[in-house]
């Protein structure tokens, strides 16, 4: 775990940076490919429509005495008849009633389903009616559901444009989540599993879940553009960059927080439970989290860096830090830090002669290999100054002379 | 225990424990003396309940299309979805039947609401009379003793309909006025209202959208047998009660078919009945149709002084044209003698409230419909207002009950599955979060018994039922919810990366993962209200989840996990950032040797290496009022000022001579503060 620890330490001050920023057009391709495969099968193979939504037929056995596992019988009997998998749904109707509900099915096998159930429960065939029912979620719900949608879409962008203060932040959190939508439903379609109400739950969840974890990361985002743009020593990109590194770890945890209790429900859906409801939602969710945590990192931000890069403010502040890290050795990373070429950060500050560098070397030889482990890992050749000073963040030199800076001061007693 | 600086976050934590056991009271009292449950409601997959399958009444070879099955679909499903969040499933059955499920527990008066039309028209009141025919009408008749009883009597034992009662029904209802209040302009009505101000009264309805009132005394069915045989110029006109229509009225026996609907055609006058029966009437043509009508709320009448009467009413609105439309009848109905200027609203063919217009025509579009309404019926009567008519009326074929469609086993192991997941997410914040990850638990505990106590409470008080979606939602709120923690202790982390104190960096940290938290949980609310608002059936179940676990999010960690921290954060174990406390600056790459801006324009010098050489600073230093106090020098905190003797920091020699340096020790434990921090700096130094 310490390896993790590390990991993140890195990430955070920039010693170690992945490239998200730069790499744009490889995440970008990527995206573009498993879209271009996800809205392939959506329209190669069609969504499969659960009854809910295309109806279906019904079968009602009345006067039934024997009802003990009513349930696996009724499916058992439907499934083998009826030569389909998915979707059978028996209920008890009053004391002696069974109701069971399949998807649509031809003339033919209605009739023989029929029959195959009237023998399994022992009735007449004259008790088992045979019906078709219409969807319980219908047109008008599918279109009540996307306007509500729409219009959380507007209210979502303003309410970003407003935090944020820029509305290229609610174009690119749109459009990740669209991104995440049309993915996961894609791989939900090439799976070929019945969209069911559940699984719309699950879009909506999923679409909940990217936006959140793109506001995260975008509020660091902002956070880190904001003191770029006071110190000029990152450019925008950087910056953003250095955020979403900064962020990463909380990513990572997130999302395996939210995975482990879905792949357990997932693996109980797949061995246990069998089809249903779990299942539909845990697949649905489970592909959906895994996508928006990708997205918010890889899609959202660059595309937020790509936006906001040819503005005019963006491109001074690129300058500025281009000016400052090549006045500094020019070895900056992808997040604006500057690294050394043994691959340790850069202190933007030379060592200074004088009392506190002094007292870093004392000590950096002195603690041992106590601390050295976790510290300071390339510490090996370089100067003591050198070792002590260089994994945490560099002071500014007027700080290292070690009394206090100018500072309002307090009027002594006597002149009060 | 009694440290100051965490009084706030102690207060917090109590807050927050008070409001639990503030729920759990609640909930306690309701299963005691109300009929809630300490367990949670469940859904229709998973609790059962009863399905209704509806057949639409079809007059002769009418037929029904898919357009009208789809409407009627549509409707039926708001009305089940307005009565509030039971997801209930409606579809068609076989082309023509309709097929409501609900779950059990469903109020009836919202089963019954599904099969009525729902048509309300507005019409003029022509002739009225009593609904029984053996009934002699007289006008605005003696409060007779009998009428003293409930005024439901009439309607269920039309033998005890004396004239007077049932003339009093209807007459002592004023548009704009309230008919308790009725001042009684001749006496002979308002002894008879009076009496049966309980029962009578509240089923007199009245359209009271203002001020006061005069009682119209009943009219009579007399009034139909001057009918001039001219062309009726306005819906008003007696000219519209024809012979046959008179024969009809006569007829008509209300207390024997209390259920006949009517043929309500909107072009013609109209005879009916009012809903309790206990008087009938000749309305003229519509005059508003119910499609006028925008919105409809169930409330309290109020008093024109603002005070509830207790009395359930429904308020309407009209839309523009339906508001001008209402403004030209009430202000031609106001000139008009008793009983034409009775307004009557015809919903399905019976007259539910007929009051009368003597104040002037009403503007602004709004009415209000009393009658005997209690907050169920006045409810369920808005819904069907609101969410329009149906195309056709429906009648139950049948009414069953239904087992539920996921077995219980289903609900078990999912559950199952939860707990399980459950602790692998606890094992995996121990893991990344080390102790800290307790807190993590803690807090998902918490937020589990709250979001208990809640589903429990709104199973009781709003009838929320849960289902499988439900419940899966539930335990994969477990990971959003545990999110807000990450977020917070990551930003807490990186606080101590850049060097602060671990009690520093918990509100350094929180000021900054509070925005983070409370922006991407405003995302969340913002998703769930709209959905909840906007869309219907199961969307609105998922929406109501959605928003209620975020905003129990956003409580737990605000008034809890937030002030525990902070409490933590000054123990020794988390503040000093002890091995295993997932606090500890080294493992967040933090050099404890390092020089850091401390904040205050102040700055931590490097640790010394060995506890000797600290100790031998500060002996030269604080002197022996330093050292009893024995703090662990060795595994002192990052920001303990320890000066390595080897260091020339400004060590103000002023510093050990002043009285300073003892309180400086004194407060040592709680904050280090650094030397030059404590003492005075060397030029204020020279200045003294």
């Amino acid at each position: 775990m310490n390896g993790f620890a590390k990991f993140g330490n890195d990430l955070y001050t920039g010693r170690r940076s992945i490239d998200f920023m730069g790499r744009r057009k490889v995440w970008f391709a990527l995206s573009a490919i498993v879209l271009a495969i996800a809205l392939a099968g959506l329209f190669v193979r069609g969504l499969n429509l659960g009854l809910e939504f295309t109806g279906g037929s019904e079968f009602r056995v009345s006067g039934v005495t024997n009802l003990s596992g009513f349930e696996g019988r009724a499916k058992d009997v439907v499934t083998r008849t009826s030569k389909t998998q998915e979707n059978v749904t028996v209920t008890q109707v009053g004391s002696q009633g069974l109701r069971i509900q399949t998807e649509k099915l031809d003339d033919k096998t209605t009739q023989a389903v029929a029959n195959a159930v009237a023998k399994e429960f022992g009735v007449p065939a004259s008790a088992v009616s045979s019906t078709f029912v219409g969807p319980s979620w219908g047109q008008s719900v599918t279109q009540q559901a996307l306007k509500a949608l729409i219009i959380f879409f507007l209210l979502v962008a303003l309410v970003l444009a407003v935090y944020f203060r820029t509305w290229k932040m609610s174009l690119a959190a749109l459009l990740a989540m669209v991104h995440d939508m049309v993915i996961t439903i894609g791989i939900y379609t090439l799976v070929g599993f019945e969209i069911t109400p559940a699984t719309m739950i699950g879009f909506l969840t999923v679409l909940g879940y990217s936006l959140y974890d793109t506001v995260v990361v975008f509020d660091k985002v902002k956070e880190n553009t904001h003191l770029a743009e006071i110190t000029g020593r990152q450019s925008y990109s950087q910056a953003a960059n250095l955020a979403v590194n900064q962020t990463l770890v909380r990513s990572i945890n997130t999302s395996m927080v939210s995975i482990i209790p879905i792949t357990v429900v997932l693996l109980f859906g797949l061995f246990v439970i069998g089809p249903g409801v779990l299942l539909d939602l845990a697949l649905v969710l489970l592909v959906g989290i895994l996508v928006g945590a990708y997205s918010s990192i890889f899609i959202a931000s660059p595309i937020l860096a790509w936006l906001r890069e040819s503005e005019p403010s963006s491109q001074a502040l690129a300058k500025r830090a281009r000016k400052f890290q090549e006045s500094r050795g020019g070895r900056a990373n992808a997040s604006g830090q500057l690294v050394l070429p043994d691959g340790e950060l850069a202190v933007d500050v030379p060592v200074v002669e004088g009392a506190a560098p002094r007292s870093v070397a004392s000590s950096g030889s002195s603690r041992g290999g106590s601390t050295g482990s976790i510290g300071s890992t390339g510490s090996t050749g370089s100067s003591a100054a050198g070792t002590g000073s260089r994994d945490r963040r560099p002071l500014h030199p007027s700080v290292q002379q070690g009394g206090p800076r100018n500072q309002p001061r307090r009027t002594p007693r006597s002149q009060r | 225990m009694a440290n100051p600086r965490t009084r706030s976050a102690r207060r917090t934590l109590t807050t927050f424990f008070v409001l639990l056991l503030a729920m759990a009271a609640l909930l306690a009292g309701a299963t005691r003396w109300s009929d809630a449950e300490w367990t949670p409601k469940l859904g229709l997959d998973l609790a059962g309940g009863t399905q209704v399958v509806l057949e639409p009444q079809l007059a002769g070879g009418q037929t029904v299309n898919e357009g009208q099955m789809t409407k009627a679909v549509d409707i039926m499903r708001k009305r089940v979805d307005g009565s509030g969040i039971a997801e209930a499933e409606v579809s068609t059955q076989g082309g023509n039947n309709i097929v409501v499920s609900v779950p059990s527990g469903t109020p009836q008066a919202v089963l019954d609401s599904l099969e009525k039309s729902s048509m309300m028209r507005f019409r003029p009141v022509l002739v009225t009379a009593p609904g029984a025919p053996t009934a002699t009408p007289s006008a605005g008749g003696a409060a007779s003793p009998t009428a003293t009883g409930s005024a439901a009597t009439p309607a269920s034992t039309p033998a005890a309909a004396t004239p007077s009662a049932a003339g009093a029904n209807f007459p002592a209802a004023a548009l704009r006025s309230p008919a308790a209040t009725t001042p009684g302009a001749t006496a002979t009505p308002t002894p008879a209202a009076t009496p049966a101000a309980t029962s009578a009264a509240p089923t007199a309805p009245a359209v009271t959208p203002g001020a006061a009132v005069t009682s119209a005394p009943a009219a009579t069915a007399a009034t139909g047998a001057a009918t001039p045989s001219a062309k009726p110029t306005d819906p008003s006109d007696l000219a519209w009660v024809t012979d046959a229509l008179a024969k009809q009225f006569t007829d008509l026996d209300c207390s024997k078919q209390p259920d006949s609907v009517a043929v309500d055609d909107a072009s013609k006058p109209l005879v009916a009945c009012d809903d309790t029966g206990a008087a009938k009437f000749i309305l003229g043509p519509t005059e508003i149709e119910g499609s006028h009508i925008t919105d409809a709320q169930a409330g309290l009448a109020t008093t024109q002084s603002g005070a509830t009467t207790g009395q359930y009413v429904v308020n309407i609105t009209f839309d523009r044209e339906g508001g001008q439309q209402f403004y030209d009848v009430t202000k031609r109905l106001n000139s008009l003698p008793s009983p034409r200027n009775q307004l009557a609203m015809v919903l399905d063919g019976k007259v539910i409230s007929a009051p009368s217009v003597t104040q002037g025509a009403i503007a602004g579009g709004r009415a209000e419909i009393s009658g005997t309404f209690n907050s169920v019926t006045a409810d369920a009567l808005a819904q069907q207002l609101k969410f329009g008519a149906l195309p056709l009326s429906f009648t139950v074929q049948t009414k069953d009950t239904i087992s539920p469609q996921l077995g219980s086993d289903q609900l078990r192991l999912g559950l199952l599955a939860g707990a399980i997941g459950l602790v692998l997410v606890v094992l995996y914040s121990l893991i990344q979060y080390r102790v800290l990850g307790l807190v993590t638990v803690a807090s998902l505990i918490m937020a589990a018994a709250v979001i208990y106590l809640s589903i429990t409470l709104l199973g009781w008080s709003q009838n929320f039922r849960l289902s499988m979606a439900g419940v899966t939602g539930l335990i994969l709120s477990i990971g959003t919810t545990a999110d807000s923690f990450i977020v917070y202790f990551e930003r807490v982390r990186d606080e101590i990366r850049d060097g602060r104190s671990t009690a520093a960096a918990v509100e350094a940290g929180w000021k900054r993962a509070r925005g983070t938290i409370l922006i991407s949980d405003a995302v969340n609310l913002l998703a769930a209200v709209v959905l909840y608002l906007l869309a219907s059936s199961n969307v609105r179940g998922f929406a109501f989840t959605l928003g209620l676990t975020t905003v129990i999010d956003v409580i737990i960690v605000m008034l809890f996990t937030h002030p525990l921290l902070s409490i933590l954060a000054r123990t020794k174990f988390f503040g000093e950032g002890r091995p295993w406390s997932g606090l500890e600056p080294e493992r967040l790459g933090v050099d404890r040797n390092a020089i850091r801006y401390r904040g205050r324009g102040r700055f931590s010098a490097p640790t010394a290496s060995s506890s000797t050489s600290a100790r031998g600073t500060r002996g030269t230093r604080g002197g022996s009022q330093v050292e009893p106090d024995d703090e662990p020098v060795g595994s002192a905190t990052s920001d303990t000022p320890a000066i390595p003797a080897d260091a020339d920091a400004p060590v103000n020699p002023d510093a050990q001579a002043t009285p300073d340096a003892p309180a400086a020790a004194g407060t040592r434990r709680r904050r280090p503060i650094h030397p030059s921090a404590s003492g005075r700096d060397p030029q204020e130094g020279a200045v003294l």
